[in-house]
């Protein structure tokens, strides 16, 4: 499967899923509502067969207001990756987790919320995992602001 | 044979009171230097085999190729802190390396060192030398016990459970060598080696009986492939993780005392203590080989012993805990129990070289 | 639904489910963050009856420096210097993850010599880390002496990186657009010589530690983990290979001139620690090889195809590239925003996920087995913390 028609084929399963262009692998964006169902078809469908989660990163955007979840896709017995976009929204970051797909997604899921405060709806273990229990504030997010850090004068 | 516990029993039946003391005083204070001055040779000695196996050359900087870093090294032991966990045992944490010591001390007046040297000569030397080298392990347990660590407690239960086990087949091994020499006594036993060494001496029940010994002894004194009360990589120190300054300076000493003692008994029941190599009745080959002092004998062989004990260390990685107990009770033990009944039996028919 | 409250360690440790049927009393028992065989600060909460491990608790971010987020405030030419303090022992690999995340980005072409001397260094590297592996991997079962002859012919690849590249632990040496600096006069030649003194080394190891009936005794069958479960358990490298899965990037992504050289990958059969073992071992050898193939010709041209000093601005967009380091998937994500400084940078570590496959494979056995599971997955905490 090429990755234009791997891209239509995944683009196929669900409305309001659209190809991202800006990326140097094929990547769909899905809609937040969606992306459960989604991901279970992109596990289990003969077409795709996607057995590893190879990562998982997110990206805060605040004048869209928005917090980009990205995953990285891959498929052993097919051998082609995707990328996936998935948005939720910066006041109530809310996205589903995928453990129980990809049992790693638990311990990555675990590095977004400590980082961006994204909230996993059925984790079995939602903690943080780098920082302290009492940390204040989501490091990663661009408006993070502590008293140890340093703005550069240039 | 003089003995110093005669002349201690003799002069005390006289009631010369003050030779008496005197004498004794003499055994304890010829004991403790002994004691000492073994565990800081025996601590170079493996500094330097340890670097030499490795490729390395070891302490070179205190005196000449090191020979003083150990002095050194007891003297740093010496001035630093004694520190004690909050919460710990106070007076137990005090004790324990006392009584690791002093299982050590015991088990070191009945050794024989040369036909002139020994502090007692009892008739049940080999008994009370596996007596007393048990309390060494009280000292480990109230030690890891005490100190109100988890990774401690789990090394003296480790070290426990595993020395009394070992001390089975180790006594089993023992055995074999008291049932031919007929006696318990270690001077009796070396002389029993006039016509050959045991280990040879008994067609195969000799060899079998000293490899369970090499095993059950270096299980004994908890050292590499059966270290695991200490298990570095585990129990970060085992036992001793709470100890600093003179107090782990005890169990050092304990370690390397109790590492002489297996090999001196070693040395004495299956090689012939400071019996030179003796075959049968060849007359004049015995006569060249007593040339060479007993003393140097003895030393050569518990040399040899120590020797085979730390190539162990640093070439064996460590046992796994039930493995170690599965090699103890399904392997060792059993082929023990069937080594001292051919011994036995070995002994009832006279069936060995040289038989009176 | 969404969990009502933000859960703490105290909690999770809370919860932790008792499996005892006898009556016996468990204890937790904190492993790390000081622990010999932890290899650096991971604390691992262990939930223990008697010897028996029955739960772990990883607690993670003891060596926490916050290098995604530092990474968005340098320049993408500094990236480099930040992924060498991730993992210390692959700082090369690390490099070229980070510098080939950006050259696909800006579609830059790199001529045969800064690939090949790439892939001859990195591959060295390998061979260096699973060096120190293998010692250490004998100090965690007890016996000392590997230690220190692992450490005595790594400091002969070390002496050749410290001749060319000037470092022994934190490279530098890759950049975007080729090398620093080009590859120093003796290189073939050393190179050439540390081949010919390792091979017989290589037996050397088998003679000391493989063949030694404790070690296979502690290693075989221990923390089994089958291919499937190592796959979404999201394990790579040795360990999945381990598992019989041969996912090498080096084979299916070639990147470098992996694609031009003949090289095995080396596949376990069961999963245990044992295969982890011999994997690494045949992968020293397979990298002795891809070296052999390379040494000889090495292409003539320049060692850095960009203007030295030229800013770099990736065009708008989501990149992800991945190499393979010697413990497995170094991936490196970055967003750019046209500017000099990534928007978002993200490195995928091999240990970070590595590390949760234990958790699949140790309950159940010793403390002594998790020591050897933790060290045949080959842990680097700093990897795993960022």
């Amino acid at each position: 499967m090429t990755k234009e028609e791997l891209l239509q084929q995944v683009c196929g399963l669900a409305d309001g899923m659209t190809i991202q262009e800006q990326s140097n692998q094929p990547t769909v964006n899905v809609p937040v509502e969606k992306w459960l169902s989604i991901a279970k078809t992109l596990k289990s469908d003969q077409r795709f067969q996607f057995d590893m989660l190879s990562d998982q990163a997110a990206i805060d955007w605040p004048q869209e207001n928005q917090i980009e979840l990205v995953y990285q896709f891959y498929s052993t017995s097919l051998g082609h990756n995707l990328m996936v976009c998935v948005r939720v929204s910066r006041q109530n970051p809310i996205a589903p987790s995928l453990y129980q797909l990809w049992p790693i997604s638990e311990w990555q899921e675990r590095e977004i919320f400590d980082l961006f405060g994204v909230r996993y709806s059925d984790h079995p273990d939602l903690r943080r995992l780098f920082l302290e229990d009492d940390w204040k504030g989501y490091p990663l997010l661009k408006d993070y602001k502590d008293d140890f850090m340093l703005e550069r004068p240039w | 044979m003089i003995s110093l516990s005669q002349n201690v029993f003799s002069n005390y039946q006289s009631g010369q009171m003050g030779q008496t003391l005197g004498l004794l005083g003499l055994g304890l204070v010829s004991i403790i230097t002994f004691m000492s001055l073994t565990a800081m040779v025996l601590v170079y000695v493996e500094r330097k085999l340890a670097a030499h196996f490795q490729c390395r050359l070891g302490p070179m900087r205190v005196g000449w190729h090191g020979t003083l870093q150990t002095i050194a090294d007891a003297l740093k032991l010496l001035l630093k802190e004694d520190i004690v966990p909050k919460n710990a045992d106070r007076f137990l944490h005090a004790l324990a390396p006392l009584l690791t010591v002093m299982g050590a001390l015991l088990a070191l007046m009945a050794l024989p060192f040369s036909p002139y040297l020994t502090v007692a000569d009892m008739n049940i030397g080999v008994l009370y030398v596996s007596a007393v080298s048990g309390i060494g392990v009280l000292g480990i347990l109230v030690g890891g016990w005490s100190s109100n660590n988890k990774w401690s407690l789990l090394g003296a239960m480790r070290a426990g459970a595993q020395i009394i086990s070992y001390e089975l087949s180790m006594t089993l091994a023992i055995l074999v060598v008291v049932v031919f020499a007929g006696s318990m006594k270690f001077s009796d036993i070396v002389l029993s080696q006039s016509q050959g060494w045991w280990v040879w001496r008994a067609p195969l029940v000799g060899i079998v009986g000293f490899i369970i010994f090499l095993i059950s002894s270096t299980a004994e004194v908890n050292r590499t492939p059966f270290d695991l009360a200490e298990g570095e990589s585990e129990l970060t120190a085992g036992f001793h993780t709470e100890y600093s300054g003179l107090r782990f300076s005890f169990f050092f000493l304990a370690e390397y005392v109790n590492l002489f003692i297996v090999s001196a008994i070693g040395a004495t029941l299956f090689l012939g203590g400071w019996m030179p190599f003796h075959i049968g009745n060849w007359e004049s080959f015995n006569q060249v080989m007593d040339l060479i002092p007993a003393g140097l004998w003895f030393g050569l062989k518990v040399a040899f012993m120590i020797f085979m004990s730390m190539w162990f260390r640093w070439t064996f990685p460590r046992l796994r805990v039930d493995q170690l107990m599965k090699l103890e009770w399904k392997i060792l033990l059993p082929i023990g129990f069937v080594n001292l009944i051919l011994a036995a039996a070995l002994t009832i028919s006279n069936f060995y070289f040289f038989a009176n | 639904m969404v969990n009502p409250e933000i859960s703490s360690l105290e909690k999770r440790i809370q919860q932790s489910p008792s499996k005892t049927e006898l009556n016996t009393q468990e204890y937790f028992v904190n492993m790390g963050p000081q622990h010999p065989s932890t290899h650096g600060v991971l604390r691992l909460v262990l939930r223990m009856d008697g010897e028996t491990v029955q739960d772990i608790i990883p607690v993670l971010g003891y060596i926490h420096r916050g290098i995604e987020k530092k990474s968005e405030s340098v320049g993408y030419r500094q990236q480099v210097h930040l992924t060498d303090r991730l993992d210390y022992l692959c700082s090369l690999m690390n490099n070229w993850g980070v510098s080939a995340a950006i050259e696909k980005a800006m579609n830059i072409e790199l001529n045969d010599r800064i690939e090949t001397v790439r892939t001859i260094v990195a591959e060295l590297q390998r061979i260096q880390s699973h060096q120190l592996w293998w010692g250490v991997f004998g100090m965690d079962l007890g016996a000392f002496t590997p230690f220190l002859y692992g450490f005595r012919d790594r400091e002969k690849i070390t002496a050749i990186f410290e001749e060319t590249i000037g470092a022994r632990l934190t490279m530098n040496y890759f950049q975007p657009g080729g090398m620093m600096y080009d590859i120093h006069p003796d290189f073939v030649q050393k190179v050439k010589e540390f081949i010919k003194y390792f091979r017989p080394i290589l037996k050397e190891y088998e003679d000391l530690f493989s063949g030694n009936i404790i070690v296979q005794e502690r290693l075989r069958n221990v923390g089994i983990i089958d291919g499937k479960t190592a796959l979404a358990y999201g394990a790579t490298g040795p360990v999945l290979r381990a598992s019989g899965i041969p996912y090498d990037l080096r084979k299916i992504e070639p990147y470098g001139v992996y694609s031009k050289v003949q090289f095995e990958v080396p596949v376990g059969k069961v999963g245990d620690c044992w295969d982890r073992y011999q994997v690494r071992m045949q992968e020293m050898q397979e990298s002795l090889k891809i070296i052999e193939q390379l040494i000889d010709n090495i292409p003539e041209g320049k060692h850095m195809v960009m203007k030295f000093g030229a800013k770099i601005r990736p065009p708008a967009g989501r990149f992800y590239s991945q190499i393979e380091t010697a413990r497995g998937v170094f991936g490196t994500f970055f967003v750019s925003d046209t500017t000099d400084k990534p928007y978002r940078m993200h490195f995928r570590t091999p240990n970070f996920h590595n590390l949760w496959s234990v958790l699949k494979m140790a309950p159940g056995g010793r403390v002594a087995d998790l020591v050897a599971i933790l060290s045949s997955i080959d842990v680097v905490v700093p990897d795993m913390d960022r």
